[in-house]
C-alpha cells in the first residue's frame, strides 16, 4: 500500500480547495515548510500570516481573526499547538467558541529523529478535555483532505492531528468523511480493534495475521475522537465482547481512554490498549520507534491474543 | 467633547462599580476604577459602536485584555445602553449574564472573552488584521494592565502589531503601578514602559489617564499615525475616585462591604456637587 503523510494531504487541500474560500486565512509559527502551510502562501500570500516563533500569539491572533468572520487555520507542530499554546487554545479559542481550526502536524513518535522533546503523545488527551473542541485524527491522506474540508464547513474550534511520516492509503477517491462517525473497515465477530490515525492501517494488518490464527477481527477507524461515535463502539463491544484500542499517543487520555469511558459505563467488556505506555519518546527512525514503543501490528496481535 | 457629560457617565460607572461589587461580594475594584475614564472617553466620545446592533460588522472593537477589570467595562457598557443596569447587580452570581471575567458569548457589547492575562493584545491584532484584509475603516482598542505586561505573550503580540503595521490598533497601558502582590517594582519591574513599546516599533503617547482631553487627544493622534500601532501609556491611580481605595494595593481584588459601598457612594456623589 502506497501513501502520503497526512501533512502532505493538508498541503494539497490548502492549495487546491481551501484557497478558494475567501474567509480562510492560514497562520503558521515559522514552520510553514515543515507543516506544509506554506503551500497556501504560494497561492494566497495576502491571506497567509507568519507569526514568528510565537505559538501563543498565533492562537490569539487566530481567535481575533475569527471574531471578524474569518476562518483561521493555525498550524504548527502538535507539541506547540496543544502544549505550548494550550491555555490560549482553551481561553482565547474554545471558551468563546471561536471558529478556529488547529492543524497540528508532527504528532506522535513518528516525528522520529528530533526526539522526545518534539513528539507530542499527550495532545489528544489535552485537546479532548476542552469543552467545545472537536478532535480529529485522520488515518490517511484522503481522510485528512476530507476532514479538513469538513472542518472548514463546520462552525467551531477543531483540532486536526497530522503526521510527518507517510501512511498507507486506506480510502479511495470516493471516500466520504462523516463528521463524528466511525467507520467499519473490516467485519469480524471475535474482537473489535478500534484504531485511530496511523494505527488504523496497522490494525488492518493485524487483522490479517489474526485470521491466520482463526480470530476474526472487526476493525473500526475512529477519525473523530471527539465527539466520539459511542453507538458504534457499543455495537462493536456487543458484537465481539472484546475491545483493543490502538493509537500513536499515550495510553493516558487518548482514544483508549475515550473508548473505555464509553465501554465501562454502557457495556463493560474486556479491553486492552495499544499506545505509548506513560513514557517520553526518543530519537530514532519512525519504524524503529514504532517497534520500541509497541506500536506495530504485532503489538496489536499480542494485545488481542491477551484477551482471547 | 462634552466633558461635563463624560464626567457624569464616568461617575455613574464608578457608582455602579461600587454597587455591583458590594452585591457580588468579590471582584476587582482598584483596576476597574483606574481605567473608567479611558473607557468612558472611548465608548462615549470615540468609538463607533451601535447599541442596537452590538455585532455590527463595521463597529470599532474593544478587547479588555486586563479582564479582571470587568466591573468597569460592564458599568460603562450598561451606561451606554448595551444591556439593562439591573444586570449589574447580578454580577458573578450563578446563572447571571455578567461573568466574573468578560464572556463574549452572552454579554452584548463584549467583543472578546478575556480574563487570563496576556492574551488580549494578540486577539486585538487578529481583529486589526481582519480589518486590513477586508479594507474596513474600523479601529481596534485594547487595555492592558501594567502588571499584565509581565506576561510574555504581550511582547510576542507587540512584535506582531508592529510587524504587520497595525495602525488601526490602539493599546492603552493602565499604568497604576500596583498589582496583586504589591507595586510593579516590588513584584517585577516593568518600567520603562514607553521605551519598551518604542523599541518594539510602536508609536507611543504618554498621558494622564484621568484627563479626558488628554485621553481624547491621544486617541485622535493615534488615528493619524500611519504604518505603526500606537501605545498610549496612561498614568492612572488605582482605585481612582474612592478615597480609601486610591493607591491601595489591598483593593486590587477585594469587594467593598455594604458600609464601605455606602461611604464610597456618598463620597462620589459629594464630589460631583463640589
Amino acid at each position: 500500500m502506497s501513501g502520503v503523510a497526512t501533512r502532505e494531504a493538508y498541503a494539497k487541500v490548502l492549495q487546491e480547495e481551501l484557497s478558494k474560500n475567501p474567509k480562510v486565512v492560514v497562520l503558521d509559527a515559522d514552520l510553514g515548510n515543515a507543516t506544509k502551510s506554506m503551500s497556501f502562501k504560494k497561492v494566497c500570500p495576502e491571506r497567509y500570516f507568519d507569526m514568528g516563533i510565537a505559538e501563543q500569539d498565533m492562537m490569539g491572533t487566530a481567535a481575533g481573526l475569527a471574531t471578524c468572520g474569518k476562518i483561521p487555520i493555525a498550524s504548527t507542530f502538535a507539541m506547540f499547538a496543544a502544549g505550548r499554546a494550550f491555555e490560549q487554545v482553551r481561553n482565547s479559542i474554545a471558551y468563546p467558541n471561536l471558529n478556529v481550526k488547529i492543524a497540528a502536524t508532527h504528532a506522535g513518535v513518528t516525528v522520529g529523529e528530533d526526539g522526545g522533546s518534539h513528539q507530542a503523545i499527550e495532545d489528544i488527551s489535552l485537546m479532548r478535555s476542552i469543552p467545545n473542541m472537536t478532535v480529529i485524527n485522520p488515518a490517511d491522506g484522503k481522510e485528512a483532505e476530507e476532514a479538513l474540508k469538513a472542518a472548514v464547513q463546520y462552525y467551531g474550534p477543531v483540532y486536526i492531528r497530522l503526521g510527518r511520516a507517510s501512511t498507507p492509503d486506506l480510502h479511495n477517491e470516493h471516500y466520504q468523511f462523516i463528521w463524528g462517525k466511525g467507520e467499519v473497515l473490516r467485519e469480524g465477530k471475535d474482537v473489535g480493534i478500534i484504531a485511530t490515525g496511523i494505527m488504523v492501517a496497522k490494525a488492518l494488518e493485524a487483522a490479517k495475521e489474526l485470521k491466520k490464527q482463526g480470530i476474526e477481527a472487526r476493525v473500526v477507524n475512529i477519525h473523530t475522537i471527539k465527539p466520539l461515535d459511542e453507538a458504534l463502539i457499543i455495537e462493536t463491544a456487543k458484537l465481539t465482547g472484546k475491545i483493543v484500542t490502538a493509537e500513536e499517543h499515550s495510553v493516558i487520555g487518548g482514544l483508549g481512554s475515550a473508548v473505555s469511558e464509553v465501554i465501562c459505563k454502557q457495556y463493560p467488556v474486556k479491553m486492552a490498549m495499544v499506545g505509548v505506555k506513560d513514557q517520553f519518546g526518543c530519537s530514532g527512525s519512525p519504524d524503529d520507534l514504532l517497534k520500541k514503543f509497541g506500536l506495530t501490528e504485532i503489538d496489536i496481535v499480542k494485545a488481542v491474543t491477551s484477551l482471547c | 467633547m462634552d466633558i461635563t457629560q463624560l464626567k457624569k457617565n464616568a461617575l455613574n460607572a464608578r457608582l455602579n462599580i461600587m454597587k455591583m461589587l458590594a452585591e457580588s461580594g468579590s471582584g476587582h475594584p482598584g483596576g476597574s476604577l483606574s481605567m473608567v475614564d479611558i473607557l468612558t472617553v472611548l465608548y462615549f466620545d470615540k468609538m463607533n459602536v451601535n447599541v442596537a446592533e452590538p455585532k455590527w460588522k463595521d463597529r470599532d472593537r474593544f478587547v479588555l485584555s486586563k479582564g479582571h477589570g470587568a466591573p468597569g467595562l460592564y458599568a460603562v457598557l450598561a451606561e451606554k445602553g448595551f444591556f439593562p443596569k439591573e444586570e449589574l447587580l447580578k454580577l458573578r452570581k450563578c446563572g447571571a449574564m455578567l461573568q466574573g471575567h468578560p464572556d463574549m458569548k452572552g454579554t452584548p457589547g463584549v467583543d472578546m472573552s478575556t480574563g487570563s492575562l496576556g492574551q488580549g493584545l494578540s486577539v486585538a491584532n487578529g481583529m486589526a488584521l481582519a480589518g486590513k484584509l477586508d479594507q474596513k475603516e474600523y479601529r481596534v482598542y485594547t487595555i492592558v494592565g501594567d502588571g499584565e505586561i509581565q506576561e510574555g505573550q504581550i511582547w510576542e503580540a507587540a512584535m506582531s502589531s508592529a510587524h504587520y503595521h497595525l495602525d488601526n490598533l490602539t493599546l492603552f497601558v493602565d499604568h497604576n503601578g500596583l498589582q496583586i502582590d504589591g507595586s510593579n517594582d516590588e513584584v517585577m519591574t516593568v518600567n520603562p514602559i514607553p521605551d519598551k513599546f518604542r523599541a518594539f516599533g510602536w508609536n507611543v503617547i504618554e498621558i494622564d489617564g484621568h484627563d479626558y482631553e488628554q485621553i481624547g487627544a491621544a486617541v485622535a493622534m493615534a488615528q493619524t499615525v500611519k504604518g505603526k500601532p500606537t501605545a498610549i501609556v496612561a498614568e492612572t491611580v488605582k482605585g481612582k475616585g474612592v478615597s480609601f481605595m486610591e493607591h491601595q494595593v489591598g483593593w486590587h481584588g477585594k469587594a467593598p462591604s455594604l458600609e464601605q459601598r455606602d461611604k464610597a457612594v456618598e463620597e462620589l456623589e459629594r464630589g460631583v456637587e463640589k
